[in-house]
């Protein structure tokens, strides 16, 4: 389970580390890292300013 | 790098480096660490601030100040405008900032008082010495380092990952959270005011401001409550606004990120730890400041730093003197804010209207927002009424 950045359209603001409810994000740098504790909530994916993130089923 | 110090700051933003360059000051042996390559860049800040606040912490500096304001400017969404917080002797009263000359004076600041500074230094985890934070796990450069503590602080904004490490759950709820997209817009008469379009014809559950940074540029931006964001994102309704109302307007720089509007957390200190600013969810629910907030924060989290160091204990036994600190001042505004933030969310367009024509006979530009608040609702007492409690 997991989620796929867009990387040419992140902004690398850091917003969807801030949400995701079990840290499985973390921003270094220009790019998001996701770990394999992420259960596909999509709560990254919603409050992403510009859409970046799509959860993968 | 020394193995240890007396405190480690993780994260180089206003809070991390007032905390840093308020130890460092009192003689503490301090590291500062950013993650980033640049202190202050990419930026993630519509940069604008009040002078009275600002002046408390550091000496203005044209280095850093892109533009002086007059006031504010509230725009419903027929046009109505009211204008706020003006200068009584008709001065500037706010400040735009130039936040990537801003952070990096502060960060200087810091090193100057005495502060180790690193960056591209990322903290990926916390020590621990009998169940108490001790000090963190560092990454400069690909090199992996342990690097003790007395007492770290967590100051590593919206994206916060130490408070989780110490135990404190800082997730932000889409509710809690505002989503935002700015253009930094040029060609275009920027005012003397810094503007707020309120209302869902803009942006749902946000506002959408314009704050000058010079005669012809100005930051251009907008927040969308997380819980409404998914079918629309700010950068597109960003676009459509400039589309509306700038057309002339050309982008020379986007912005994009997450202010915690949730109001107060439950903890912001475990033995060995303290958060602060946007890690430790301070910022304002109303507004979405959180320059001077995070820079108070980090004041008053030295000044119990300092007093710890004296007395040999780093536990939550002398660290909570910052939890009732900062509750009793910032606190306090942050829970007025959200009952206001809460309320407005669910006023429909013609009601936000109706709430600026009951200011129409009433001179408001030079009052705060604070003094606006009570008038409001006593023009307004139903519309308003879940507020009673603040003005009552
Ligand atoms: C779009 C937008 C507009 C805003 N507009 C305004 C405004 O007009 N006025 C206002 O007052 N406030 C505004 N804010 C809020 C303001 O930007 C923040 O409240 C403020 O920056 C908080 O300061 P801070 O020091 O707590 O955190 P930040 O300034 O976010 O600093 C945190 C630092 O920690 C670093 N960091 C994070 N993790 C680690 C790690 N693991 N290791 C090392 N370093 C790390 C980050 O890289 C960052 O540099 C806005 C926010 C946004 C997103
Ligand atoms: S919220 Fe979106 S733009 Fe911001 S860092 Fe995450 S993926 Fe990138
Ligand atoms: S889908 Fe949920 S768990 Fe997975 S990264 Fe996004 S917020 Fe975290």
């Amino acid at each position: 389970m997991s989620v796929n950045v867009n990387r040419y359209k992140c902004g690398y603001c850091g917003a969807c580390v801030g949400v995701c409810p079990v840290g499985a994000l973390e921003l270094v740098e220009t790019w998001i890292e996701i770990d394999n504790t992420c259960t596909n909530c999509g709560v990254c994916a919603k409050i992403c300013p510009v859409g970046a993130l799509a959860v993968v089923k | 790098m020394k193995e240890k110090y007396d405190i480690i700051v993780v994260g180089a933003g206003p809070g991390g480096s007032i905390t840093a360059k308020t130890c460092a000051k009192a003689g503490l042996d301090v590291l500062l660490i950013e993650k980033r390559q640049e202190i202050g860049d990419p930026v993630r800040c519509a940069e604008g601030c009040a002078k009275e606040g600002l002046i408390k912490h550091i000496q203005p500096d044209k280095r850093w100040i892109a533009a002086e304001v007059k006031g504010s400017k509230i725009i419903a969404p027929d046009g109505t405008q009211i204008k706020m917080s003006e200068e009584d002797s008709g001065g500037k009263a706010g400040y735009t900032l130039e936040r990537k000359v801003f952070d990096r004076a502060l960060a200087q600041e810091a090193a100057i008082a005495g502060a180790e500074v690193m960056v591209k230094t990322r903290a990926t985890g916390l020590l621990r010495t009998n169940g108490r934070v001790s000090g963190i796990n560092a990454m400069y450069m690909g090199e992996t380092h342990e690097i003790k503590a007395d007492i770290v602080i967590g100051a590593d904004g919206v994206e916060s990952k130490v408070g989780r490490w110490g135990g404190i759950d800082t997730s932000l709820k889409p509710d809690d959270i505002d989503t935002c997209a700015q253009f930094l817009v040029t060609n275009i008469d920027a005012g003397e005011y810094s503007k707020f379009f309120m209302g869902e014809k803009y942006t749902p559950g946000g506002y959408v401001w314009i704050f000058p940074k010079g005669p012809n540029s100005a930051n251009v931006g907008l927040g969308i409550l997380g819980s409404k964001c998914g079918k629309v994102r700010p950068i597109s309704l960003l676009e459509n606004f400039m589309k509306t109302n700038m057309p002339e307007g050309k982008v020379i720089e986007i912005v994009v990120g997450g202010v915690p509007v949730g109001g107060p957390i439950e903890r912001t200190v475990a033995d060995g730890l303290i958060l602060v600013g946007d890690a430790a969810r301070q910022s304002d629910p109303l507004t979405g400041g959180g320059i001077i907030n995070a820079m108070d924060a980090g004041k008053i989290a030295a000044e119990v730093c300092i007093k710890a160091k004296e007395k040999g204990d780093y536990t939550i036994r002398t660290l909570n003197e910052y939890e009732h600190r900062w509750r009793a001042t910032i606190g306090k505004q942050l829970i007025r804010s959200l009952k206001v933030k809460n309320l407005l969310v669910k006023l429909s367009d013609e009601q936000l209207n109706q709430l600026a024509h009951s200011l129409e006979e009433i001179d408001t530009s030079k009052m705060p927002l604070p003094k606006v608040l009570p008038i409001l609702f006593k023009k307004n007492p139903k519309l308003l009424w879940e507020l009673r409690t603040l003005f009552i």
